[in-house]
């Protein structure tokens, strides 16, 4: 090595040394609560190869908290294309951006800001991938829109974790996510603790409109927006699909609606009314994602450097709320053992023996606990429904107008149910209510 | 495809490209908010590391706001490039301070943005102060020299600038925000359950005659009728029943509201094929909420009940639409009605005409208020629409940072909050313990960036004899000293979060900004917010 590249080299590790400063100073001088492993040598030097992967709508803030905490080897998944109204808050994206791949973008973005950083970028879906790739990292962290992708990557974690023969299967999963002025940010540590299926209830769905109110008694201006867009839209079929992101098919559902609340004197349909009604758009600002985004990056830091003790074993949920003055509450949300993901035992179903399986099914969607679109189900040695293949669907089918008692099924038994969206099968075991007195 | 194209009438109201960027925030706001962040001039005054101010920024340019300037008389150097996204290699040696802003001002082409690199001392930033410009708010990073704090805090006063100091040092951070005077929120938004006002111990002529003629002949409507009858005429017919049988009295004790909603559900159809009514499970479910007497929440009371010392604040339209709204209170007995009607089961046309009669008696009561409020000396002007949205958000209107009323002193806090610690060493995790050490602790920082641990806890206890010996505090000043006054990016852009909301809530007047400072442990991922 010439005197020239020696003296580059140095100069190059002065400025790297210079530059983490501040981190470095964290990682290599102990607080109070700091596990003394976390300065040893080995264990520092174990940092530079830490793996992670990031995925979701808190994107961007979540690559720029990453880099910045040092991390250098980072994936990122997004299946999205940039929407003019990802600008408000989506820092990394510009008008200019609109249309293209927005983890193709963002991994760019970073890697020119931030030296040293490398970004793997996915223009997927994470179902697109299998546990081969998962078992990669070493931390998983997402602020995913949809809450089937967080069950599904959630679902995917555990089984790695039970598989695992050692603690290296545990990918800890950090998960954050946003409505407004509040938001919440979690550690999972598959296997171990509370996981999101065991959290489902906290995420209720919201109640549906009844469709025979949409069809005959609408209310609400939101009523009408759900009649224009699946009444009216199956109708007249004025696109061969619809697009709910296309203006032009919005304005035809926003005029079709705007016609049927005139039609009952319903006051308040807009456009933006429109919109948020068939796309059921959460507000999102750039405030709350940071707020969010780095909470999490701020746990996967103290899990990936013992620089503090973090979220997980105790604590692992905050909730944040800005609407009224600030609120935070952290706690620990216990395990539960009936859980269907991480859990051993079969949890139970309300019914009514007189309800029919179809209302069974359709009760699975909104129950908090469940909220599975589309179920099949079946009990020991009998299919009761199946949605695929057809075949079975139609053998199946005449089950759903039958009431569970006259299929047989009774107080206590098991059944197990399964949904296309989720690699796994729901347990569950009948607790029938006592028949009310008519 | 031209047959398609003809039968799609044209865009009548479809958004225009600011309002698709910004859909996701209007949303929150309305476009009233958005417009008073457009207007909007804040001043970053930087020091130390300071990326938490950047960070905020970052948070306010994304949205909209209308124009920013940084002042920090910094040269960029290799260890701002590890905590601060808005610089890169090309930034070295440069001014932090016009760096940050061109990085800053790429995100929302709308935004204008400048810097000033000259801010040393606190005659070079009184010559800044001394821009014709007003600025909106006023942020400021610590450490920094009291008597360039004092030349802030001089602006605002002077001004009726509010203004945050921000501090973030390893793992925690506190911001606080000095509002001028009191406070007034009119548009809280409280949570849609908690804004229904039905008003059923009290309804008014045209709201009992609806539901009576409703209800004349309710033994003999068929069933879908009678399925449909909505639950505020249910609740209505039901309570003249009761009122009847109960010498002209209402439900009000518990176990008479478990009766009375007994008396409903017996009331419900079951013989129908259905076997039950939606209608009646609404009503049965909205008596404990909604069978109340109208009261006056305290927050509200404190609003009437508000003493000026200020003659100019008194003359503000908020101030006397309150007054309006007191003397409506007087002679009425009552608030305002709000006007809502939430969703019930009902046909379209019922429901409407119902939703008319809660909305035509909204805008009586506001018609009420606003003629008192023309006749009050400077409310000749007053605006018809914002003593509407008084009299709607009425119970939710909410006084911050009021002044008159002796605040405890820090010592009395300090007091206070080791009370509740010993509490919340009995009572376990429900309970967490006081962050006010963490305050504190960052206070002795505030004019130095670096002091050893042992410092730290000999500069609080000297004001605060009662934290000697105390182990929280030595915790936290040892993790404190730790960082050597560097930030953690992550805590940085947590903070940055914060204070880029408590902005938003100030600048749109709109949701509950905090009551003034917030305290942030990194290390437990919580905050707590105290009036100090
Ligand atoms: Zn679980």
């Amino acid at each position: 090595m010439s005197v020239e590249t020696q003296r580059a080299a140095h100069l190059v590790a002065d400025s790297e040394t210079m530059r983490w400063k501040y981190l470095d100073q964290i990682r290599r001088n102990p607080g109070p609560l700091t596990d003394p492993m976390a300065v040893e040598e080995e264990f520092l030097a174990q940092f530079e190869k830490f793996k992670i992967f990031g995925a979701g709508g808190l994107g961007c803030e979540i690559l720029k908290n990453l880099a910045m905490s040092k991390f250098k080897d980072i994936h990122v998944i997004d299946m999205d294309t940039i929407d003019i109204s990802n600008l408000n808050r989506q820092f990394l994206f510009r008008k200019s951006d609109v249309g293209k791949f927005k983890a193709e973008v963002a991994a760019r973005f970073v890697e020119q800001r931030v030296k040293g950083v490398k970004i793997t970028a996915h223009n997927n879906r994470i179902q697109d991938f299998d546990d081969e790739f998962y078992k990669q990292f070493q931390l998983v962290i997402c602020g995913l829109d949809s809450i089937e992708a967080r069950r599904w990557i959630n679902a995917m974690l555990v089984s790695i974790a039970e598989e695992a023969e050692d603690p290296d299967g545990i990918k800890p999963l950090i998960d954050g996510g946003t409505e407004g002025f509040k938001g919440q940010a979690r550690v999972i540590l598959p296997s171990i603790t509370s996981c999101i299926e065991c959290q489902l209830d906290m995420h209720a769905p919201r109640a549906a409109v009844p469709l025979c109110t949409i069809a005959s008694i609408p209310r609400q201006p939101e009523h009408c927006v759900e009649w224009a867009h699946v009444i009216a839209w199956e109708e007249e079929k004025p696109f061969p699909k619809l697009d709910k992101d296309d203006p032009e098919h919005v304005t035809w559902i926003y005029q079709k609606a705007l016609k049927r609340a005139e039609e009952f004197n319903i006051p308040g349909i807009t456009y933006s009314l429109t919109q948020g009604t068939i796309k059921n758009i959460i507000p999102a600002i750039a405030s709350t994602n940071a707020i969010i985004a780095a909470a999490c990056c701020n746990e996967a830091f103290k899990i990936a450097t013992n620089s503090a003790p973090c979220l997980g074993f105790e604590n692992n949920y905050m909730m944040y709320s800005g609407n009224d003055s600030i609120y935070t509450y952290t706690f620990k949300h216990e395990k539960k053992e009936d859980c269907p993901v991480c859990g051993r035992e079969a949890r139970p179903l309300e019914a009514d023996p007189n309800m029919t399986l179809q209302d069974l099914l359709d009760s699975l969607a909104l129950r908090p606990e469940a909220q599975l679109k589309k179920p099949s189900i079946r009990a020991e040695g009998k299919t009761l429904y199946m949605q695929v293949p057809q075949s079975l669907e139609e053998q199946t089918r005449p089950n759903l107008s039958k009431s569970l008692k006259d299929l047989g099924l009774e107080n206590g038994q098991e059944v197990v149910v399964t949904d296309p969206a989720f690699p796994l099968e729901f347990n569950f075991y009948f607790r029938f209510k006592a028949a009310e007195s008519s | 495809m031209t047959e398609i194209l003809a039968q799609t009438p044209p865009i009548l109201h479809g958004p225009s490209d600011k309002e698709r960027k910004y859909d996701r925030q209007l949303r929150l706001w309305a476009a009233s908010g958005q417009a008073a962040l457009e207007a909007a001039n804040i001043l970053l005054i930087n020091s130390g590391p300071g990326t938490a101010g950047i960070e905020t920024l970052k948070n306010l340019v994304l949205p909209g706001i209308g124009k920013f300037t940084i002042a920090d008389n910094a040269l960029v150097q290799e260890v701002d490039l590890g905590v601060n996204f808005f610089l890169d290699e090309s930034s070295l040696g440069k001014s932090r301070a016009q760096c940050c802003t061109e990085l800053l001002l790429e995100l929302n082409p709308e935004v204008d943005g400048s810097w000033n690199s000259t801010v040393t001392d606190t005659a070079s930033l009184q010559k800044l102060l001394d821009v014709p410009e007003i600025f909106t708010m006023i942020m400021y990073s610590l450490p920094l020299q009291p008597e360039m704090i004092q030349a802030i805090e001089t602006y605002g006063r002077q001004h009726g600038t509010p203004l945050v100091a921000i501090h973030s040092v390893g793992f925690y951070s506190y911001f606080r925000i000095a509002l001028p005077g009191t406070f007034p929120i009119v548009d809280t938004h409280p949570d849609e359950t908690a804004t229904t006002d039905l008003r059923l111990l009290s309804p008014w002529p045209e709201l009992s005659k609806f539901a009576s003629e409703m209800t004349k002949d309710i033994e003999n409507l068929d069933h879908h009728e009678h399925g449909h009858i909505p639950m505020v005429v249910i609740l209505l017919y039901y309570l003249n029943i009761w009122k009847e049988e109960h010498n002209g009295a209402y439900p009000t004790a518990y176990s008479e509201k478990t009766a009375f909603r007994e008396l409903v559900s017996k009331a419900m159809r079951r013989d129908n094929p259905e076997g039950g009514e939606e209608n009646f499970e609404e009503a049965v479910a909205a008596v404990m909420k909604h069978v109340v007497a109208p009261s006056v929440p305290s927050s509200l009371k404190q609003v009437f009940e508000y003493e000026h010392n200020d003659e100019q604040q008194s003359k503000s339209s908020f101030w006397i639409i309150a007054e309006a709204l007191k003397q409506f209170y007087a002679e009425h007995q009552r608030l305002p009605v709000a006007g809502g009607l939430p969703d019930m089961k009902a046909q379209s046309n019922v429901y409407i005409r119902l939703q008319n009669i809660y909305k035509e008696k909204a805008r009586q009561d506001a018609n009420d208020v606003f003629s008192r409020a023309q006749q009050i000396s400077g409310g000749e002007n007053i605006d018809r629409a914002e003593v509407e949205l008084f009299c709607t958000n009425a119970r939710f209107i909410k006084l911050i940072n009021t002044t008159g009323e002796e605040p405890p002193s820090m010592g009395q806090i300090i007091e206070r909050e080791l009370g509740n610690d010993e509490i919340s060493a009995i009572a376990g995790p429900e309970m967490p313990m006081s962050l006010i050490s963490i305050y504190l602790a960052l206070s002795v920082l505030s004019s130095t960036s670096v002091a050893s641990a042992d410092d730290i806890i000999a500069a609080v206890c000297e004001k605060a004899p009662t934290l000697n010996n105390n182990e929280r505090l030595a915790q936290v000043a040892q993790e404190l000293s730790r960082a050597a006054g560097g930030e953690l990016h992550n805590i940085s852009a947590v903070i940055g979060g914060m204070v880029a909301q408590e902005i938003i809530k100030i600048i749109t007047k709109q949701y509950i900004p905090i009551d003034n400072t917030c305290i942030f442990d990194g290390i437990e991922s919580r905050c707590q917010v105290l009036r100090l």
